[in-house]
């Protein structure tokens, strides 16, 4: 498989197929972790805030909220990109390319950080926060200065997690219209029986794989 | 500076506080001890607001603490200072930056907070640890820390919630000492929760015990520890004494004014007579020396023996071995006299 044939092949290929689709890959995944981390840190803070156990409980907005989150949550990505696409031409006035991709794989990845980092933030020590508390922290505070603070390995550890995830989902998106190493390894590799793409896609994406999981474990050992 | 009345609260359908009078002057050192479960730091609680009540009055320096939300009810926990039986440290933060979280919370400058962490480092006595975290600490070092980022807003109050109880002895003496030297240092008014009769006896000037939420006895420690009320038997458990069936056992009370005088020996000398000592025990307390002797004496000298007591201001009382009915204890009992 490895024989001259494969090498032609691939530098053939690679400048103008795969050399851009990772440059495209990339973007997507950036992009959506940038914009669904904001987002979904902003929606763990209403989480924890207005949880049963949160600072400060109010039931009505909790359920509306959890009921949003678990909703999203139960689409996979590839059928959420699907049946959001009229949203999506509305806000980016096309359903096909990268930029298409962003909008539904962030919509996707939001309540699934916004969970994991509720979750973290539940972690800590209940009788921190009771300590914060008694020296007159206010809830930002005490969400800031010590929720954050003490949950900062748990939230490498979900930023890694999320990031890997949505890489995979963003190679998924490439099935129906997103662009991205996905795209080219079902287009131009599996479709056009390929393999020289198509393994070279996988391959690819393995690296990149553990390329953010050594990132993410390099920092996590150097914060604990 | 706290005055408690008739405070009540309930968890679902339990209540856990059922009408508490309690009132603790400014500076004291007041202990509130009872069984696990009995309303004690859910009564500290109610102090700093962390929980809430649904009657009664809770006024600290004059002011209802559940009248109090958002920032009014932040500004008063500034003024209240509270440590913790698990330390409550941040354990990604230093020695230094957990004593600095509360000046940061409040947004004192840089300067005030580098003297004032310096400060408190000095008076809990280590100052080499300061940019170590809570893990490299011992528990002894951890409280310590704690109870410096305590004392960092300049509270007038200061909550001890089972302060002691995850330390060795020897350590949790060494946080009582502290307690005291505080107390007299800068005047905080402490208030201490704990199942440790040792820590109530060397910090505490009043104490009160709680049962099933309610009030059972209240008032001097010495005095309490002396009379021993039915409470705190239920508290601490009754001794087995070993008490014999001849003649009179009697419990002598060695109040602080007779508690370094040879009251045993000189009886027996001037009245001349012989009896057994069936035990006895002294405990040191934040101020005085206080005991009780259990002595057997021949069933004809009891009048002598009452009579010397009586002149000589010493406070006794019958014992009787469980056998024999309670009721009969009672009779015999003397009202005693504190000086």
């Amino acid at each position: 498989m490895f024989g001259n044939e494969f090498w032609v092949e691939l530098l053939k290929y690679f400048d103008k197929i795969i050399a851009p689709a990772i440059f495209s890959t990339i973007r997507m995944v950036t992009a959506t972790m940038i914009i669904a981390s904001i987002l979904g840190f902003g929606l763990a803070i209403l989480l924890t805030l207005y949880g049963p156990q949160g600072l400060r409980p109010r039931e009505k907005i909790y359920k509306v909220l959890d009921f949003i989150v678990n909703s999203i949550r139960s689409f996979p990505a590839l059928i959420l990109i699907v049946a959001i696409s009229p949203i999506t031409r509305m806000v980016v006035g096309t359903t096909i390319g990268e930029k298409a991709a962003i909008l539904p794989l962030t919509l996707a990845a939001t309540p699934f950080i916004a969970r994991l980092i509720e979750g973290s933030f539940k972690e800590v020590d209940k009788q921190l926060i009771e300590a914060a508390r008694s020296f007159g922290a206010s809830d930002m505070q005490i969400i800031f200065r010590v929720m954050v603070k003490e949950s900062i390995p748990s939230l490498i550890s979900i930023t890694t997690l999320t990031a890997i995830t949505y890489l995979a989902a963003s190679t998924m998106a490439g099935a129906v219209g997103a662009g991205g190493l996905g795209a080219v390894a079902l287009n131009y590799g599996y479709q056009s029986f390929n393999n020289t793409i198509l393994y070279t896609s996988v391959f690819i994406l393995f690296i990149m794989v553990q390329i953010i999981q050594g990132i993410g474990t390099w920092l996590y050992k150097k914060i604990v | 500076m706290i005055q408690i009345k008739g405070l009540t609260k309930s968890f679902g359908n339990s209540q856990v506080l059922k009408g508490v009078d309690i009132n603790i002057p400014p500076g004291m050192i007041y202990g509130l001890v009872g069984r696990s479960g009995a309303g004690k730091s859910t009564l500290l609680r109610c102090i700093n607001g962390l929980e809430t009540y649904e009657e009664g009055n809770l006024l600290v320096e004059g002011v209802e603490v559940k009248s109090l939300s958002g920032k009014a009810a932040r500004e008063l926990r500034k003024e209240i200072g509270m440590i913790f039986q698990q330390f409550s440290l941040l354990t990604r933060l230093s020695v230094y930056e957990n004593i600095a979280l509360p000046l940061k919370c409040w947004k004192y400058s840089n300067s005030y907070i580098d003297n004032k962490v310096k400060e408190l480092l000095e008076m809990i006595g280590i100052p080499d640890k300061i940019h170590a975290k809570p893990k490299e600490l011992s528990g002894g070092q951890k409280q310590r820390v704690a109870i410096a980022r305590a004392l960092a807003m300049n509270p007038k109050i200061l909550l001890c919630d089972e302060a002691t109880s995850a330390l060795d002895p020897k350590t949790a003496k060494s946080i009582t000492s502290l307690l005291n030297q505080i107390n007299q240092d800068l005047g905080i008014t402490i208030v201490v929760v704990t199942h440790q009769m040792s820590v109530l006896r060397s910090v505490c000037e009043e104490i009160a015990i709680l049962e099933n939420g309610k009030l059972a006895v209240s008032g001097p420690v010495e005095e309490i520890f002396l009379k021993q009320p039915q409470a705190l038997k239920n508290l601490i458990g009754q001794k087995d004494l070993v008490l014999l069936q001849e003649g009179i056992n009697i419990k002598i009370l060695l109040s602080h004014e007779i508690s370094c005088q040879p009251v045993i020996t000189r009886m027996a000398r001037e009245l001349s007579i012989d009896f057994m000592i069936l035990g006895g025990e002294m405990e040191s307390y934040q101020k005085h020396t206080l005991g009780s002797i259990i002595i057997n004496i021949p069933g004809e000298h009891f009048n002598k023996v009452k009579e010397y007591f009586i002149k000589n201001h010493v406070m006794w009382e019958i014992v009787q071995s469980n056998e024999q009915s309670s009721a009969e204890v009672d009779d015999h009992c003397l009202a005693m006299n504190f000086g």
